[in-house]
């Protein structure tokens, strides 16, 4: 890398590299995803002519699922707003150069202090009380769980992938156990209702929502995207972090404290992801069940990937797969819902081929102009 | 070219002609020749960045030339590859070792060319195949032990071996002495000579010009990608090659000579360090129990070799390394057991060595790059100020004439000398200080930057600032500096008046050689501890 | 007797995992993260049923689970070392893309959501003899004692084959190798399709051993081979050793179920918590292979 920044200025190849660089780093951004969005619907075309079905009725089938009508678009929302927090986490954590592979397990206990916190409550206490300490119980219970890789990363460079792999274990089988011998509502696998803290419906404002999941905590995940674009972009302690990721040494020249914003920036990330647990326990169930991650956290990953890391670009790519799941259970009478499973998994990899393709084929773009 | 047509009779084993690399928008060589004769030690000097390693990897096969030709035993060679090379007996030792560190002396010998016995590895063979190798050549090392227990020295024996186990008769070697002892460097060279005397052809890059004399028999010369030319050892001085080395410094130096020293040097001790020892991953002595003050309004030089410790010296005064002994003060305050935010705060400021490593977050703005180290006060309970972050980019982009005067664009984007003006108008004027620590502050850097740099230095000291500066380029030493240490091995072998502070004098105390009064001047003692 | 019992339903629950943390090690070791074992595990598992169930011998469903873990690593293999994808999100991807292509090929195949029809698997004598002969007879599966086999493999490759000295210096020193003229792709390559040919054995095994594909069936095993892995310190006999660990601790907990002493999910934990404490370095570093998830050129 620091060869191409080597001394030696060439003053009639600077102005084109600085072009390429400006044109570059759109194209860096953007390509990667839409390379991958194609490559999955050919994937895609092939698994339905597999079923012997017509891609282009079943594709029609998905949208007209997913938001060609009220019900469907909620779900959309309902699944997207799990997956803007659990994609926040993982970006959040990939800013810091940190890699949160354990959002399921953080998930997973944000919803179970949720509920905790909604059962520990009396009942009839006000919802402007009851909802806040239910959110905060949430991101305690998220953040709590990612402070195991955090300060061992910190103490002792740690691998963060390896420890968030297997606390993902330890904190399903810890959950399991609880709701097993602890605190079940009896012949089922989940907490009795919360006495407060519920969230109310999209449904209960805008009637057409009928029957969705779609909920309030909504707001809390926009308003969660907005909050990590300004710590990330606007405050002195984004600068820091974004620093401590792009070049640590550097950072650390600055006056930052790697280890410290490492335990930072993984406290927020599994905050975040416990948040995304609300959605399910508040906003839907208003009880707690175990399983009821069923992927919403690695999925995450996915969604910070295609979403650049940036919380605009999660918001829509939350929103991307989002549709995805539920066009799968749209053309389920059709082609197996797995389908869409696939194409996710497809644009994962494409996505993470092609960032790596893309920034090596614009770099010999400026090679072969420059001669 | 100084060979004639003697080269064509004893014959030519490496030729290059009219070779060009490029990397990306950095032109690494550019027309660059060379001609070396079989059985002959030839040295291939020039200043840092001058295309001497890229030209030797093109020749061993590591990358293919843009255009030229190369050619070996007078067969065109051009674009081969390292596999090629080796079969064809061209071996390169690096300037980083190409080991493995968790394998075994003799595994690493035969990587890549493995004795078998049916299926299965020959361990015993191998290490018996080492051991003979160890013999013919006189270096001796342990087959067995593991590479990552090594010393420096050893580890390049074994580069050595590695090379000549490949049936190498050409000997490619990288700044083999930058990592080596005294008494390493003369074993080194005695199994030069040897290899030479039986027939073997040495190719060595280096920019040390007592070893350039010392051991070889022909010397080409490159700057800026370009060869200069070639000429024979003994029909050459030390200032001869010097002066083909680096052309335009020499100019430099002599308008910069005049106007050192006029710093006064009497103003309080403004930084104090003493009995400092720091410790890196190789020795636990890096920096030895030293001790030196640096006045307010004087430029306190650190010549040296690199790697005798001055990059651990000053990253221990910054913070960014932990020393095991000794004290750091600055003014009043003592900076031991500050962090480096605090030490800055109490008038610290760095120029690093490295800026695309530390100094720069080379994808943030050049905006951004300006407030590294200055972030809390550039915020407001926590909030960055983006205004006043732009408005400082306008400012200092106009001061210094950084170009692009672009605030938005990434630091990656600009040359060299913009993006170290962007490092040193942070560090000089974005901010209070007393003591700055510049550390290489014209690494590649072109000409002009290097003289406004040079520029702010002396204003700086003239605004009585205590500066202590270390360089590798002696030149550069010497114009600044208004006392000069000479850094070996982790301690000061002399400290240097201006005025005694003279290329000759400091050339021999750099590679460690005592001149004839000791090498101690009136600047002050060396001693440990002593007070300089 | 009962202490047979242990040892025999020990070595049957360990083969899976001795199996596909043979395929980890010879992965990693070449510096390639090994996240997806489970994948290769579970894609093996169903192409192993496939092969059974329409061949009707389990011969082929072994050479059929080889021949789908070989293509699930080659998607890994072009994924992270042709296009020098990041290891640790392609390995995710193909472990969801198991989940997912194994369920949708079992609608497509089978018409099931759940589970595949039931399919020949290794059987000598019959099971329902004698308890004796009984506990014996289920080691009479030649995947037994290859299984067994497939570390000691691995290790004679890694320190005793010319291979195996390229595939360490690949996985520690890339450039090192490149420079004596090693080509580290190739390797690499080599050691990933090996790896996941290794992994699909195992969940070839469980397959056979069910006599059917089951959705997810792998359930994790993937990742405490993978935690063997990394508690072995990346050296073949120690990670056989952490395999039969980590099997006798569920061994213990199976035959101790009625007791109620530890709660299973405690049990459960104990591979991933050992595993913590290996990476946090309390007691004696595990340090991976030095280049392991760095691209190479």
């Amino acid at each position: 890398m620091s060869l191409i920044n080597e001394a030696i200025p060439d003053p009639a190849v600077a102005p084109l590299s600085r072009l390429s660089s400006r044109v570059g780093r759109a194209t860096a951004a953007l390509l990667p995803p839409l390379t991958a969005l194609l490559i999955a619907a050919v994937v895609g075309d092939l698994l339905i002519l597999s079923f012997g079905q017509s891609p282009a009725a079943v594709f029609k089938l998905l949208l007209e699922g997913t938001w060609g009508n009220a019900y469907g678009f909620g779900q959309v929302i309902y699944k997207a707003t799990t997956l803007t927090f659990t994609g926040l986490a993982v970006a959040i954590g990939i800013r810091a150069g940190l890699f949160n592979i354990g959002a399921e397990g953080q998930l997973a206990m944000g919803g179970f202090c949720a509920a905790l916190v909604g059962l520990l409550l009396p009942v009839g206490t006000p919802a402007v009380v009851a909802i806040p300490l239910c959110l905060a119980g949430a991101a305690l219970g998220g953040a709590s769980v990612a402070s195991v890789p955090g300060v061992l990363k910190a103490r002792f460079g740690a691998s963060e992938v390896i420890v968030t792999i297997m606390l993902n274990f330890i904190t399903l089988a810890f959950l399991n156990w609880l709701i097993a011998t602890k605190l079940n509502v009896a012949e089922s696998l989940h907490t009795p209702e919360i006495n407060a803290g519920a969230v109310a419906r999209l449904s209960s404002v805008i009637d057409a929502f009928r029957g969705s999941a779609a909920n309030f905590v909504l707001l809390v995940a926009l308003a969660a995207a907005g909050y990590v674009g300004w710590y990330l972009f606007r405050t002195r302690a984004g600068y820091d972090l974004r620093a401590v990721g792009l070049q640590p040494e550097a950072a650390e020249y600055g006056g930052v404290k790697v280890g410290s914003v490492w335990l930072r920036a993984m406290l927020m990330s599994g905050a975040l992801a416990g948040l995304g647990g609300t959605n399910y326990v508040l906003g839907y169930k208003q009880y707690y069940e175990e399983g009821f991650a069923a992927g919403a956290g690695f999925l995450g990953i996915a969604v910070a990937l295609v979403g650049r890391n940036h919380p605009a670009g999660v918001v829509v790519a939350a929103l991307l797969f989002a549709t995805l799941s539920q066009g799968g259970l749209a053309v389920n009478a059709v082609v197996p819902k797995q389908m869409v499973d696939v194409l996710t998994a497809v644009v994962i990899i494409a996505v993470a081929t092609s960032v790596p393709e893309v920034q090596r084929l614009l770099r010999s773009t400026v090679r072969g102009g420059a001669k | 070219m100084g060979t004639g047509d003697g080269g064509r009779e004893t014959g030519v084993a490496l030729r290059a002609v009219g070779v060009s690399k490029r990397f990306g928008v950095v032109r690494a060589n550019l027309g660059a020749s060379l001609e070396v004769r079989r059985g002959e030690i030839h040295a291939v000097v020039g200043e840092n960045g001058a295309g001497k390693s890229t030209l030797m990897r093109m020749l061993a096969g590591m990358y293919a030339p843009d255009a030229g030709l190369i050619e070996v035993e007078g067969r065109d060679v051009t674009g081969w590859s390292t596999r090629e090379a080796i079969a064809a007996g061209v071996g390169m030792v690096h300037q980083h070792f190409m080991l493995v560190p968790t394998l075994t002396v003799a595994e690493n010998l035969v990587l890549g060319q493995e004795l078998t016995k049916g299926v299965q590895l020959d361990r015993a063979g191998a290490e018996a195949a080492v051991r003979s190798l160890c013999e013919r050549t006189g270096l001796t090392v342990d087959p067995r032990r593991l590479v990552s227990d090594l010393t420096v020295g050893e580890a390049q024996r074994v580069e050595i071996l590695k090379v000549l186990y490949r049936g190498a008769k050409i000997l490619i070697l990288d700044e083999p002495t930058a990592v080596l002892s005294p008494p390493e460097v003369v074993e080194l060279w005695r199994v030069l000579r040897r290899l030479s005397s039986e027939g073997g052809t040495v190719v060595l890059i280096t920019h040390k010009l007592d070893e350039v004399i010392e051991i070889s028999s022909t010397i080409t010369v490159m700057r800026a990608g370009e060869t200069v030319g070639q000429v024979r050892t003994d029909e050459t001085t030390p200032a001869g090659i010097a002066r083909m080395m680096v052309g335009r410094d020499v100019r430099l130096a002599a308008e910069m000579e005049m106007d050192g020293g006029r710093g006064t040097g009497d103003g309080r001790a403004a930084l104090r360090v003493a009995g400092l020892t720091v410790p890196s991953s190789r020795r636990p002595n890096e920096v030895d129990n030293l001790s030196f003050t640096v006045r307010a309004g004087e430029i306190f030089g650190i010549a040296g070799v690199e790697g005798n410790g001055q990059t651990e010296l000053i990253e221990a005064i910054a913070g960014l390394r932990a020393a095991s002994a000794g004290s750091i003060s600055l003014g009043e305050a003592d900076l031991a057991k500050m962090s480096v935010r605090e030490r800055s705060a109490a008038g610290l400021s760095h120029i690093p060595e490295d800026r695309h490593r530390r100094g720069l977050v080379l994808e943030y703005s050049v905006g951004d790059n300006l407030i590294l180290g200055l972030q809390r006060r550039f915020s407001v309970n926590g909030a960055l100020q983006r205004e006043r972050v732009q408005a400082n980019a306008t400012r200092r982009i106009r001061e210094f004439d950084i170009r692009p005067p672009t605030p938005a664009l990434p630091a990656r984007a600009l040359s060299g000398g913009n993006q170290q003006k962007v490092v040193v108008a942070r560090e000089m004027r974005g901010r209070e200080y007393s003591v700055l620590l510049a550390s290489q502050p014209t690494r590649g850097v072109d000409v002009g930057a290097i003289e406004f740099i040079h520029a702010q230095l002396r204003s700086a000291r003239d605004a009585g600032k205590a500066v202590l500066l270390v360089s590798a380029d002696l030149v550069e030493v010497l114009a600044l500096s208004d006392r000069v240490a000479v850094m070996y091995e982790g301690r000061f072998v002399a400290v240097l008046d201006r005025g005694e502070a003279t290329r000759e004098r400091v050339g021999p105390l750099m590679v460690g050689v005592e001149t004839g009064d000791g090498g101690r001047g009136t600047g002050g003692s060396a001693e440990p501890g002593g007070e300089v | 007797m009962i202490v047979l019992a242990f040892l025999v339903q020990t070595l049957r629950i360990a083969i899976p995992y001795l199996f596909a943390a043979a395929g980890g090690v010879l992965s990693e070791r070449a510096g390639i993260i090994a996240l997806t074992l489970e994948g290769w595990m579970l894609t093996g598992a169903f192409t192993a049923v496939l092969g059974a169930h329409y061949s009707g011998s389990p011969w082929v469903g072994v050479l059929c689970g080889v021949a789908g873990g070989v293509l699930a690593a080659a998607l890994h293999a072009v994924a992270c070392i042709r296009y020098r994808g990041d290891q640790v999100v392609v390995g995710i991807a193909i472990n969801l893309l198991a989940v997912a292509v194994t369920r949708f090929f079992l609608r497509l195949a089978f018409d099931s959501s759940s589970n595949s029809p039931r399919v020949v698997g290794f059987e000598f004598g019959t099971g329902d003899g004698g308890r004796g002969t009984g506990v014996l007879a289920s080691l009479a599966n030649p995947l037994v004692p290859l299984g067994v086999l497939s570390l000691v493999l691995v290790w004679w490759i890694l320190y005793r084959t010319p291979f195996g000295l390229r595939l360490r210096a690949v996985g520690e020193k890339p450039e090192a190798a490149a420079s004596v003229g090693v080509a580290v792709h190739r390797i690499r390559w080599i050691a990933v399709l090996g790896g996941g040919a290794l992994a699909a054995l195992g969940g070839t095994y469980l397959a056979l051993e069910q006599h059917q594909f089951t959705d997810s069936m792998t359930a994790g095993r993937g990742f405490i081979a993978l935690a063997a892995v990394i508690f072995g310190k990346w050296e073949p006999r120690r990670v056989a050793l952490a395999c039969l660990l980590f099997a006798a601790a569920e061994t213990l907990q199976i035959q101790l179920q009625g007791l109620q002493l530890i709660p299973s999910q405690f049990v459960e934990m104990i591979p991933y918590v050992l595993t913590i404490v290996a990476v946090a370095g309390v007691v004696g570093r595990a340090a991976p292979p030095a280049a392991l998830g760095k691209v190479s050129e």
